[in-house]
């Protein structure tokens, strides 16, 4: 078992001894060369376009309730008027807006609240989990003692309360979420930490004197590189749809701008007589999902510092 | 591991103390009054003060605190202002679903989502990778309530293989189950899949394979202990997710669960309900906590529980 | 003027299911809208099961205690007061043998008690039950939010502020006579008696369940209720000792809680369920109204309901009339009706179409953003200004709240939406913090059927109080003597004719946007008829005449 060991030792201070200057350039190299990744942030780019142009892409108010956007019974229109104009291009939602300029002007809302409620959620998360696992001792207990409370605490509740105090905005809204879940990347951080602090690599480098806390930034972090990864972009597409269940309980974003989440929530009812307010929303969340997954696959391996070895 | 386990006990009686003070704390400055709520749409000032009065809604905060502690201490929860039922009895009658529904529901996510992570991470980059990230890409973009309605309306009313909601059947579980579970499976696959590339890179994979074990072997002995690791600490995790998530699936299918009651609590202000609720669902995650990290510790003995 | 309303078109429509031979209120219904079907006349049969589906979980059975839409029709399944309604709004004697005497002075009303009246534990209703219902409802202890309709009763403040031991006003004269002696006259004492809070519970009953008496009720009503599942299923069974002969028509009724509505139409088109609790979801409304296969299984009845804008009138710049009625030329109703598909109609004025007092010729404010601009030109907003307005997040009420930000903003005025849970709503609105809040889903429905309850609990300068339902925190002091006295009208008529001018009083001041009234709109089984109809105005389902065709 010796040989590993040294290998593994041998990785580590490799990595942190490469300058900036030759890792992220070849980081950007590998990243290219993987075709999904590529796709992946193209399609990324092209849904932070579309958000950013959606004032003037999108063919109407995405406000504005249309006198003749509903039925004379109240439904929603479908794409296909019945003279065949393309008068709303993907149709209307229940109020009688245009559903296409409410899909782009909800894709701000979305991918604000989905990227940076994430980012809130995983660097709490990953900055107290991995303190608490390497730590240990008090730090440690307390830590994890304070994720617990925090995990068992009924968001509900949280939601509602938070609400009640302060006025909804989308500040709130992140907040929120990365003020509630980040509970759980803590948990799966602090399990992966704790064996990783056995890790002869680890061991190896106290043995050799290293500072506590540049063994957690050097030598730990980057082992939780992929699953931060796999959070930071699953996550986004939870925190769009918790959005929408907390403007379920009048705390997402306000009336009458349009988020995805709120979309759904809208149109979940019309899931037989008005199925595209749905799928509408849903599709967009779904590409951007699948965007931000083969970004993170691709980044995943052009990062990982033992693949590293193999170039 | 006794004595840890015993120290981990114990710490579990300040976090419980905490959630306890902090929800009533919240309870009572939330602007919504739970005599109003109590009294009903047409009673007049003077019958909701008498009504705050018998509940004993009028002493001072710290009061009632040490109150519903004492009465807690002796196993009384209180009861229920809207169900006029002990708060106790109406938890313990909901609880057995919860319990289903988790089991079944984490049943699913792993059923389907080790598979499919699996299989991704061996066909790295190939076909049945990206067919896996999209099916588990497609469970987690489908809001719960509309995939539950979705499912019966497909396996139920269309095609009646499931019952319409409700739990009298035995099949009852199987829709619920798959709603619940199929956002998870996306997380499970992906966690799966990471985990599986990760151990698959690492050195003494590469060493049992240089020495020439098989690669099934290899996979046994090696990956599954270490793959496992985040896995268990996602399971672990589910237990919350679902006490707190599963709202909408319980509604959707009529399931009488905990997340339901703990909804019908906050919004009809019932204040011993909520905080009965509130202590059940956090004693039962505190301990599905602990349960997870001693099975961690014992799936990966490196994991020192000692300290 | 009543029943000319309850003939609606829709009611027209469904003719043939009340041409069954029970005194049917539609009787002057049109013969062109009679379909063929009517020719077979359906006789009511005995025997039969039901399955109901309901969204919300019961809370309890007690008629002292359960107090919405959910409890009260059930807790109408297993008791029952002295008094109660026809089918229509008219009071008639249930366990009273007859309608009571009323004193020369209005103060004392004496009930004679039908007998034979039997609990379901077979014990003979006395008017020694009458006593304990009552005392039982004002008794603090018990915590009734229904103690405040009954201390009007002498004695009962003294009761209820523990300085008497019994109500002296609630006498039993013998076994089967009971006498209610009142402070001053009252024109609604007897819609009183007939809400659930007076419908009678045995003592020996009560007591054997202590606090559970909600979950082991017994009554006197048609049903006796065999089976509860906390958040699953209620069992009634039918009740052989009810005092009305041939009723009830069901032998079972099973009442499913937690189903969504979505998923109860599926249950109903499949005939898992034979009626929904709820209205089935707007968005699938249309879709069922237009298809045949519907056609029979649709019951839609007016609700004794207004919902409205309550504006703060104590909140700037709502403290000035002028805007208060731009406001009321602004807001679009047939939107919101088209908004609902449909599953409500135009209010023009606070008492609803249904209310005995509701004024016919009252033409209220027309749709009219020109006039509203102008308005609140005169008013000095001619730029318009900011305001809040707060819904309940329950759909549909944010989609309408969206609509009134529209309609707002035609004319100037830019409204922010506030969605909170019910709840917080009542409080702010209760507390006067919100310059406008929707009462959708919160909407003011009746007690019983008496202008006075459109104004005292919800207009009246007594709920003009922190936590009060006054959320126009409006309090007219010369409206409010007067209202005193039209409470001692004893003359009906009389009474009815003076609440309009009142009315339009506070239709002048305008203190709501009153906007629409909502609607009965049951899903139910072709099979379930009832008689005439399965809802009833003032109690929702009426299970007690509903039948199953074999």
């Amino acid at each position: 078992m010796g040989a590993p060991a040294l290998s593994s030792v041998g990785v580590a201070p490799a990595r942190a001894g490469v300058t900036p200057m030759a890792y992220w350039p070849l980081v950007w190299r590998r990243l290219r060369r993987d075709r999904a990744a590529v796709a992946g942030l193209a399609l990324v780019a092209i849904l932070a376009l579309l958000a950013l142009a959606a004032p003037w892409l999108a063919p109407y108010d995405p406000a504005e309730q249309f006198r003749d956007g509903l039925t004379p019974a109240g439904q929603p229109l479908p794409s296909t008027l019945p003279e065949g104009s393309l008068r709303f291009l993907l149709g209307t939602d229940a109020v009688g807006r245009d559903l296409f300029s409410r899909l782009l002007h909800g894709a701000r809302v979305s991918l604000t609240v989905g990227v940076l409620a994430n980012l809130l959620t995983v660097a709490i998360g990953t900055l107290l989990g991995a303190t608490a696992g390497y730590w240990g001792g008090w730090v440690e207990t307390l830590l994890m003692r304070v994720t617990d409370m925090m995990m068992a605490f009924p968001t509900l509740l949280l939601a509602m309360a938070l609400v009640a105090i302060l006025k909804p905005s989308m500040g709130i809204i992140i907040a929120v979420i990365g003020l509630v879940y980040w509970t759980w990347i803590a948990r799966v951080i602090y399990g992966q930490v704790l064996i990783l602090r056995e890790r002869e690599f680890v061991t190896a480098a106290r043995a050799l004197g290293t500072p506590r806390r540049r063994i957690l930034l050097a030598h730990i972090l980057p082992h939780l590189l992929p699953t931060v990864i796999v959070w930071g972009t699953l996550g986004i597409a939870t925190n769009v749809m918790l959005e929408a269940s907390l403007s379920y309980l009048g705390i997402g974003v306000q009336p009458p701008v349009p988020s995805w989440g709120g979309m759904i929530q809208q149109g979940q009812a019309y899931y037989r007589t008005a199925p595209w307010l749905v799928v509408a929303p849903g599709v967009a969340i779904m590409l951007t999902v699948l965007a931000f997954n083969l970004l993170g696959d691709g980044l995943r391996d052009a990062l990982d510092p033992i693949q590293r070895g193999r170039d | 591991m006794w004595r840890y386990l015993a120290r981990r006990l114990v710490l579990t009686l300040p976090v419980l103390l905490g959630i306890s003070i902090i929800t009533f704390v919240l309870i009572y400055y939330l602007p919504a009054d739970p005599a109003r709520m109590y009294a009903g749409p047409s009673a007049t000032v003077e019958t909701v003060d008498r009504i705050r009065r018998e509940l004993g809604l009028d002493l001072p905060l710290w009061q009632q605190y040490t109150n519903y502690l004492g009465k807690l201490v002796q196993g009384d929860l209180g009861f229920s202002y809207r169900k006029q039922t002990p708060v106790l009895e109406l938890i313990l009658s909901r609880l057995p679903y919860t319990a289903m529904l988790i089991v079944s529901g984490i049943f699913v996510e792993l059923a389907l989502g080790l598979p499919i992570g699996l299989a991704s991470a061996l066909a790295r980059g190939r076909l049945p990778d990206r067919l896996g990230m999209l099916v588990a890409l497609l469970g987690v973009s489908a809001p719960p309530f509309w995939l539950g309605l979705m499912l019966l309306y497909w396996f139920a009313f269309q095609i009646p293989i499931f019952p319409l909601g409700g739990v009298e059947h035995p099949t009852s579980i199987v829709l619920p189950a798959l709603t619940a579970g199929l956002g998870g499976a996306a997380w499970y696959a992906r966690i799966m899949r990471s985990s599986t590339l990760e151990v698959l890179a690492a050195d003494y994979v590469r060493t049992a394979h240089a020495k020439g074990q098989s690669r099934h072997l290899v996979l046994w002995r090696h990956l599954l202990p270490n793959a496992l690791n985040p896995i268990i600490t996602m399971a672990g995790m589910d237990i919350p997710w679902f006490i707190g998530g599963v709202v909408l699936v319980e509604q959707v299918f009529a399931w009488p669960g905990l997340g339901r009651l703990a909804v019908e609590a906050i919004q009809t202000v019932d204040v011993p309900l909520i905080l009965g609720t509130v202590s059940v669902t956090a004693l039962i995650v505190v301990l599905s906590g602990i349960l997870v990290d001693l099975v961690q510790s014992l799936v990966d003995p490196r994991i020192r529980l000692s300290r | 003027m009543q029943k000319k309303v309850i003939v609606s078109w829709l009611l027209m429509m469904m003719f043939w299911i009340s041409a069954c031979g029970a005194p049917a209120p539609a009787a002057e219904a049109p013969e062109a809208a009679q379909p063929a079907e009517a020719a077979e006349a359906l006789t009511p049969q005995a025997g039969g099961e039901i399955v109901v589906a309901y969204k919300d979980d019961l809370a309890t059975l007690d008629p002292a205690i359960g107090y919405d839409w959910t409890n009260w029709p059930t807790i109408k399944m297993v008791f029952d007061g002295l008094l109660g309604y026809d089918s229509g709004t008219t009071l008639e004697p249930r366990i009273a043998a007859e309608m009571p005497t009323v004193s020369e002075d209005g103060l004392v009303y004496t009930f004679k008690i039908r007998p034979g009246v039997k609990f379901s534990n077979g014990r003979e209703v006395t008017a020694d039950d009458v006593v304990y219902t009552l005392t039982r409802v004002l008794n603090p202890a018990t915590a009734s939010p229904g103690a405040g309709f009954y201390v009007g009763i002498q004695g009962a403040q003294a009761f209820i502020d523990g300085s008497a031991a019994t109500v002296e006003g609630i006498q039993a004269l013998d076994a089967q006579t009971v006498a209610f002696t009142l402070t001053a006259p009252d024109a609604t004492f007897l819609n009183k008696m007939a809400l659930n809070f007076a419908f009678l519970v045995p003592q020996e009953a009560v007591e054997a369940a202590g606090q559970d008496f909600g979950r082991q009720p017994v009554g006197t009503g048609p049903f006796t209720l065999v089976e509860w599942k906390s958040g699953e299923y209620l069992v009634f069974e039918r009740n052989p000792a009810y005092f009305q002969p041939g009723r009830p028509m069901l032998d079972k009724v099973t009442i499913r809680v937690g189903v969504e509505p979505s998923v109860a139409v599926l249950q109903l088109e499949k005939g898992d369920i034979h009626l929904m609790g709820d209205p089935p979801p707007g968005a699938e409304w249309a879709r069922i109204t237009a298809d045949p296969a519907w056609t029979d299984r649709i019951e839609v009845q007016p609700k004794v309901n207004t919902t409205y804008i309550a504006i703060n009138t104590t909140t700037p710049p709502f403290d000035n009339v002028k805007v208060r009625q731009a406001l009321n030329h602004a807001i679009d109703k047939e939107r919101i009706v088209q908004l609902l598909n449909g599953r409500a109609s135009v209010a023009n004025q606070i008492l609803p179409a249904l209310m005995p007092g509701h004024d016919d010729t009252y033409e209220g404010y027309a749709f009219d953003p020109e006039k509203a601009k102008a308005l609140l030109a005169e008013a000095g907003f001619a730029d318009g200004f900011e305001t809040t307005i707060q819904c309940i997040a329950v759909d549909p009420q944010p989609k309408l709240c969206e609509s009134f930000q529209q309609d707002l903003a035609n004319v100037g005025i830019q409204l922010t939406i506030e969605t909170l849970a019910a709840p917080n709503v009542i409080e702010n609105a209760g507390n006067g913090l919100n310059p406008l809040t929707w009462s959708g889903g919160l909407a003011w429905t009746q007690d019983y059927p008496d202008p006075d309850n459109f104004y005292a609990p919800i207009l009246g300068c007594d709920a003009n109080v922190p936590g009060g339902w006054n959320w126009s925190r409006y309090c007219d002091e010369e409206l409010h003597a007067q209202s005193k006295e039209l409470l001692a009208m004893t003359d009906r008529a009389a009474r009815l004719e003076a609440y309009k001018p009142f009315f339009r009083t506070l239709m002048d001041a305008a203190v709501w946007v009153p906007v629409i009234a909502d609607q009965y709109n049951v899903a139910h089984s072709e099979k379930l008829h009832g008689q005439p109809l399965l809802t009833h105005p003032e109690h929702g389902f009426i299970y007690e005449t509903m039948w199953m065709e074999p």
